[in-house]
């Protein structure tokens, strides 16, 4: 098992390379300036020669890309250019950000997408099962930044009930507690980033509830005198873990964060810091996001191999 | 019984945030800029003119400030922390500023001559301790005419300048003073002073949030106890994203937003929202390329684009959100002149001119404009190129679009019209800042200007207009400066030297609750008179 977890992690090493060549140059070879967004539109030749020399930008790129290797490799991913803080303290503030508003929209998500499945596999063909589907079609379909305009209409701006935009009242970095003032401020991005992960599990749900009941057993349990209710319970039991599975890929999934819900609400995430960062061409701050995602599902995907290998020791042969 | 007792917390839920909504207003104004963060709290802000606007002149002053306490004309230059001023008589490149006794800094430190000269080490001086390079960007190639400067007294400060230039007061309204006492104290740290700033400004800056929010409270002891502001906090937002600013309005999480877009000013007003305007030194310009082989050379030509434009349906266009041109300068602006090429909608006159030219709707003129699809201060562009795009084929201009990234069309307006980037455009839809001298006039149309030294794109060169910019920059009786001005002005409409389209008005949406705000004909904003209600 640890020969297999070290294999694992050496073959980290090439990917991270791949990643970080590829998001230097992606980032490096678009069209714009990094030095537009601090120097005034008309600043001179010379002081624009200046600052390109002093951000290290008038090296060749490839000495530009060891240099900010090297930096990366010691940890440090270097200054925002249009803030002039620490990337890491950028990246950092942004990712607990957005795995609080993933945490929350897949526990919406599983929620009522497991509602959603049971019922529509359990009762099936009913009007409840069309209903329900049809809510899960939507899910999948709908595009999120309308549903969050949609939804910021009707409960910010008609009801007066939620925030429209914002991370919190004093800001989000002073709020990490469950007190409403601050929670408040999460429902609506994450209600509409739950969507997706509520309609596929609920299309999923439903057909393994439907998979199930046709199954022998239930026949059995039926016979044995069994309520529906208690039938209903041993077929909870058998899909529950392809559930998890499933919110398990979703949660990874949107991790990520998103670049237009958290633009919508203003919601200060990775998706939200990327947006800025790609229009003002803050480069290290775009490279330093984009590694610590990519770096971010490197690690999650071997975390998922390992714990796959642990359970099922096929995993390690293959 | 479980669900009435849920009703029942339900209920007393949306009670609660009723009363928090209520409970945050009072004295409080919250402003939605456009801004994606928190400008740069040292002084010398980033951000452009909003940051100045919301993070510059509330916590700072400069020695020569802009007078911002009227709307209807525009705004001039006012002594700040300079009481006075004088150019020496025989030596025209040496001033003389007074400073203003009895000023402090927010640290309760002193501002006097040493803190001026410290201010401008900051800016100017690599070598200095207290070297900026994120304050150097914005703040240098503001003060283009500044040689050295000296402490005479502890309240007398003398500036030497390169040549003789009498525009040194509009630069010297750039310079912000932060406090070396405040520095010293924060480890002669930049960025440590950028967490706890401090100014001698009506404002203090009490906390800040990056990318989230900054609050700000009075400075009771500010010297000028006309602007110690009446609001017990101003707390400014950076939402870039119009519909979010729109909706955090709407719901009341703001009081203000800076550039609503104009498709929602409608439905902002039948909700009770004000919207307020005023002219202010911006235009929306066609910048031409005069290389040669442009079309633009011939003046028939450029007098008939000029005449082609139906200003007043583009209004319309806008929901009334624009001033239409009728010079480069807003109409009514102190520099205006009487210019005798009046900038009407004569879609006839503009056929007559182009038919002198050798061109027609049959036969028309074909030329390419760079364009780009959005950008700080460019308004609706793609409509409004589109609108003008129409207007011109009408009478015999058919022009096609280049269309580029905003931050890609600064590089080439940087790069000139020669360069390879402008593709052989022979224009560029640009929209700029005319605050001054500088910025209004010569730094588009002086020949030395020409890039990449400067930012005249379309390397025009007219010795005649680079004599009068001499003269304004060795004329230092105001009168007679302001006479030289209107004539450039002049020059520059009956020559019709841009294609002069529309003037930004500044829009603002704000909640009815807030009362005493006057919005002053400049980029800069006072927000010491306003209260809530």
């Amino acid at each position: 098992m640890l020969s297999y977890v070290l294999k694992r992690m050496l073959l980290i090493l090439p990917v991270a390379l791949g990643v970080s060549v590829v998001c230097f140059l992606l980032v490096h070879l678009s069209p714009g300036d990094p030095l537009t967004a601090i120097l005034p539109t008309d600043a001179s030749a010379e002081t624009q020669a200046e600052m390109r020399k002093l951000y290290g930008f008038d090296q060749p790129l490839p000495v530009q890309f060891v240099l900010w290797l090297g930096r990366v490799l010691t940890g440090d991913l270097g200054t925002s250019i249009a803030t002039g803080r620490p990337v890491a303290f950028e990246v950092g503030r942004a990712v607990v950000n957005s795995v609080i508003l993933a945490a929350a929209a897949t526990l919406i998500g599983f929620f009522f997408g497991s509602l959603f499945g049971f019922v529509a596999g359990y009762f099936r063909n009913s009007w409840i099962d069309k209903l329900a589907s049809f809510l899960a079609v939507i899910g999948v379909s709908v595009p999120h930044y309308w549903l969050g305009m949609v939804l910021v209409i009707i409960f910010s701006v008609q009801l007066n009930l939620l925030p429209a935009t914002g991370g919190g009242p004093n800001g989000s970095s002073d709020a990490r507690s469950l007190d409403w003032d601050y929670l408040r401020f999460l429902i609506l991005p994450a209600v509409t980033m739950s969507v997706i992960p509520m309609g596929i599990i609920a299309r999923t749900l439903r057909a393994l509830v439907a998979e199930i009941l046709s199954q022998e057993f239930v026949q059995g349990l039926t016979a044995k005198g069994l309520l529906d209710r208690g039938v209903f319970a041993h077929v909870v039991k058998n899909a529950a873990p392809t559930a998890f599975a499933v919110m398990g890929l979703q949660l990874g999934y949107l991790l990520g964060g998103s670049i237009l819900i958290e633009t919508v609400f203003a919601w200060p995430g990775t998706g939200f810091l990327l947006n800025t960062a790609i229009f003002q061409r803050d480069l290290p701050l775009l490279q330093g996001t984009i590694l610590v995602l990519a770096m971010f599902f490197v690690v999650l995907n071997l975390v998922v191999d390992v714990a796959q290998a642990a359970v099922d020791p096929r995993v390690k042969r293959s | 019984m479980v669900t009435r007792r849920l009703w029942k917390s339900l209920a007393t839920g949306i009670l609660l945030l009723g009363s928090t909504a209520l409970a945050s207003a009072g004295g409080t104004l919250r402003v939605g800029m456009t801004a994606s963060d928190i400008p740069l709290t040292t002084g010398q802000t980033d951000n452009g003119g909003e940051g100045m606007r919301f993070l510059g002149y509330t916590a700072y002053d400069s020695l020569i400030e802009w007078d911002l306490t009227t709307s209807d004309k525009p705004s001039t230059i006012i002594p700040g922390l300079a009481t006075s001023w004088t150019v020496d008589a025989t030596d025209k490149t040496k001033w003389t500023f007074k400073l203003r006794p009895g000023v402090k800094f927010h640290d309760g430190s002193e501002f006097n001559a040493d803190t001026v000269v410290w201010n401008f080490e900051k800016l100017l001086n690599k070598d200095a301790a207290q070297f900026d390079p994120r304050q150097s960007a914005q703040g240098r190639s503001r003060i283009p005419a500044v040689a050295s400067y000296k402490a005479i007294d502890p309240l007398t400060v003398e500036i030497v300048t390169k040549t003789p230039d009498a525009t040194l007061p509009y630069q010297l309204a750039w310079i912000m003073m932060s406090s070396p006492a405040n520095w010293e104290k924060q480890g002669k740290n930049w960025d440590n002073y950028a967490k706890s700033p401090s100014g001698t400004g009506p404002w203090k800056i009490v906390s800040f949030v990056p990318r989230e929010k900054a609050e700000m409270v009075p400075n009771a002891d500010y010297w000028d106890k006309t602007r110690v502001p009446k609001l017990d906090k101003l707390v400014v937002i950076p939402l870039p994203e119009p519909s979010a600013r729109v909706a955090a309005l709407r719901s009341g999480q703001v009081d203000w937003i800076e550039a609503p877009a104009p498709d929602t000013v409608p439905s902002l007003k039948s909700a009770g929202f004000k919207i307020v305007t005023n002219a202010y030194p911006h235009n929306w310009t066609w910048h031409l390329s005069r290389v040669e082989g442009s079309p633009w050379n011939d003046i028939r030509v450029r007098k008939a684009a000029n005449l082609a434009v139906d200003r007043e349906g583009m209004k319309e266009l806008l929901s009334g959100l624009m001033i239409p041109a009728e010079g480069f300068m807003p109409p009514g602006h102190q520099w205006f002149g009487k210019p005798t090429f009046k900038l009407k909608y004569d879609p006839e006159a503009a056929k007559k001119l182009l038919a002198e030219a050798g061109y027609s709707p049959a036969k028309p003129l074909e030329t390419k404009i760079l364009i780009s699809p959005s950008g700080s201060g460019q308004m609706l562009p793609l409509p409004m190129n589109e609108f003008v795009q129409q207007n011109l084929a009408e009478v015999g201009i058919k022009v096609s679009f280049e269309v580029v990234e905003w931050n890609t069309l600064i590089n080439i307006w940087r790069a000139g019209a020669k360069h390879e980037s402008s593709k052989g455009a022979t224009g560029m839809n640009y929209t700029y800042f005319i605050q001054d001298p500088f910025t209004g006039f010569m730094r588009h149309l002086q020949c030395n200007l020409a890039p990449p030294a400067g930012t005249n794109w379309g390397y025009y060169c007219d010795p005649a207009m680079d004599k009068l910019f001499d003269e304004v920059r060795t004329t230092f009786d105001p009168a007679a400066q302001q006479k030289t001005l209107e004539k450039i002005h002049e020059k520059y409409v009956d020559e019709a030297l841009f294609l002069m389209v529309t003037h930004d008005v500044n829009a603002r949406a704000m909640s009815a609750k807030v009362k005493g705000f006057v919005q002053a004909q400049n980029w800069f904003q006072n927000f010491s008179s306003i209260t809530m209600d």
